[in-house]
């Protein structure tokens, strides 16, 4: 192939045609002003969704480009396009709230297309360099974006605490990248899994460049020991950014986490399985019982996202192509259960002012009794109730995990939603039997109203028709398993 | 006379890469440490990187080393930007006034 034939580039084509529009809607939004804000909103959403229908159009069967720095297969092509989906809910349901806390800038949008774009760079990544590439576009773009409504003091802390743990991150990532080059010789995936399956006892050193990198993703899906910038972060930044951060950075470092364990690293999966193994045990255990004390409801999804990051590591430390499927189906599963929540969050307005506390939803069922309802729904759904699709995803977490013979890591699961039920249910209690308070302000975006109809819908309709997705995931996950 | 090998360097890296972490944590005074203690960090990478790329005679490591110049560079950019920007809200830069999150 040569290197400037159009086949060479087209595996890449989202993601160039991503990069093109942003560049073309910075210049366009400097000629607009910030007055354009909801302009470039809804071009950013459109070009995520033609950037999804390029993907859509190319043939998903492994292939490698960009000398073999740039990979596309059934794996990488079906959590980008759900990467998209989710970058497309978070700018739908944050339109209206920018201009409702005046930070309607232009740049908002943009800077969400660019993080976006790292995110299906480090996804497609083959290679360390494009991997810390990928990674690095993501997260400079999500360090302005925490701090973007800069005359509040909270969101300027959330900017720098994320900022100085997320460098951490990225020079962890780079010093274990550094003893992996070191010990292999190499960069790339291949040659890396290749190496180390000739060589059945790994070196220290390289252990050690492993460990590195697994602290380093540890950070960006926020697994205990390495989440405390989670709850700040989550409650300092602008809702509409917490939700940002909750729906889509996780799907994608899961994704990049999933494909690193699986790919180069899977000859000696012994030795990574313990590590995921305590991460998942203590992600659990810490984000159900410090969930429980929790008033305000971001910090409090704070940590139901570090727990779920935990129940999708119990799939990660399986080990198998069972584990890997029902890690993809859990995390699609959370990325639209919490699109739907943090859309009602966003509607947690009063006169004009975001509450932000769960007091603040007393009596909701008697000022709106469908928004609570959708609400129970979702929160129903979280705490692994069935029949809505959230069980499903715990259910094949749980069986995955039992038939790897993680009996232990089973019940603890089991154990954590038990506790975690509890701060899940308690704020369906506040909704439905405590006092009722103002109600919220009536006028409601027409998007936040269609991704929270969407997302109910799919969380209670799923069980009608599990079979497509679970297959679809679970061919996802062959794609890993067959190279 | 001491011949200076690649082990020499990994140690070299591998112990300002320590301190750049420990300057992290420890650090109770200034935010602009912390930015000092990540630049240190990613320069004691740089070291490793070159060293490998020399003794393994492969020209990748020195490509990634140019990779994160341009990145740290980017990076401490946007730092700096937070760090004014929370210096305007906060008027002050000291690790302790960043406490109004927690729980």
């Amino acid at each position: 192939m040569s290197s400037l034939s159009l086949a060479y580039l087209m595996p890449a084509l989202p993601e160039i045609f991503m990069a093109l529009s942003g560049l073309g809607l910075l210049v366009v939004g400097v000629f607009l002003g910030n007055g354009g804000t909801r302009t470039i909103s809804w071009s950013v959403a459109v070009s995520f969704a033609v950037a999804a229908l390029l993907l859509l159009g190319l043939d998903w069967d492994r292939i490698e480009t960009f000398n073999g720095m740039f990979v596309l297969d059934r794996f990488t092509g079906f959590m980008k396009l759900f990467v998209l989906v989710g970058l497309i809910t978070s700018v739908m349901i944050s339109v209206r709230f920018l201009y409702q806390v005046q930070i309607a800038r232009f740049e908002y949008p943009v800077l969400m297309l660019f993080a976006g774009l790292g995110m299906m760079i480090m996804i497609s990544a083959n290679n360390m360099l494009v991997l810390y590439m990928g990674l690095e576009l993501q997260s400079l773009a999500l360090y302005v974006l925490a701090a973007f409504r800069r005359d509040q003091n909270r969101a300027a802390e959330a900017g720098i605490k994320y900022f100085i743990l997320g460098a951490l991150a990225s020079g962890m990532l780079l010093f274990g990248t550094s003893m992996i080059y070191g010990y292999t010789g190499s960069i790339d995936f291949d040659v890396i899994g290749q190496t180390l399956a000739n060589n059945p006892v790994a070196d220290t050193g390289l252990i050690v460049g492993l460990v590195f990198v697994l602290v380093s993703m540890a950070f960006k899906v926020s697994a205990v020991p390495f989440h405390m910038w989670t709850p700040d972060v989550y409650e300092g930044a602008p809702t509409s950014v917490t939700a940002f951060f909750a729906i889509v950075p996780k799907l994608a470092a899961m994704a990049i986490l999933v494909r690193v364990l699986y790919g180069p690293f899977m000859s000696i999966s012994a030795d990574w399985q313990q590590i995921i193994w305590f991460m998942a045990a203590a992600s659990l255990i810490v984000s159900s019982f410090a969930g429980l004390a929790q008033k305000n409801i971001k910090r409090l999804m704070a940590y139901s996202s570090i727990g779920n990051m935990g129940y999708a590591l119990i799939g990660v430390a399986a080990g198998t192509q069972v584990g890997v499927g029902a890690v993809v189906l859990y995390m699609i599963i959370y990325m639209i259960m919490t699109a739907g929540v943090f859309s009602v969050i966003l509607m947690m307005r009063r006169n004009g002012i975001g509450a932000e506390d769960i007091e603040d939803l007393s009596g909701l069922s008697t000022n709106s009794p469908l928004l609570a309802a959708a609400l129970a729904i979702l929160l129903f759904s979280m705490a692994g109730i069935p029949p809505m699709a959230g069980f499903f995803g715990k259910l094949l977490i749980f069986n995955a995990a039992v038939s790897a013979g993680m009996f232990n890591l089973a019940v603890l699961g089991v154990l954590a939603s038990v506790v975690a039920a509890f701060y899940y249910l308690r704020i369906i209690k506040v909704m439905y039997f405590d006092e009722a308070v103002d109600p919220f302000d009536q006028q409601i975006a027409f998007s936040k109203r269609a991704v929270l109809l969407l997302s109910v819908l799919f969380i209670t309709l799923f069980i009608l028709k599990p079979d497509a997705l679970i297959a679809t995931s679970m061919s996802a996950a062959a794609a890993l398993f067959t190279g | 006379m001491l011949e200076v090998g690649l082990s020499h360097y990994l140690v070299l890296a591998g112990l300002l890469f320590t301190i750049g972490v420990f300057g992290i944590f420890l650090n109770r005074k200034n935010v602009i440490i912390i930015l000092m203690s990540i630049e240190l960090m990613l320069l004691s990478v740089n070291i490793n990187f070159v060293a490998f790329s020399s003794f393994l005679h492969d020209m990748t490591g020195q490509v990634f080393a140019m990779f994160i110049l341009t990145v740290a560079a980017a990076e401490a950019a946007i730092g700096l930007a937070i760090l004014v920007v929370f210096f305007r809200n906060r008027g002050s830069i000291a690790v302790e006034d960043i406490s109004e999150l927690k729980g």
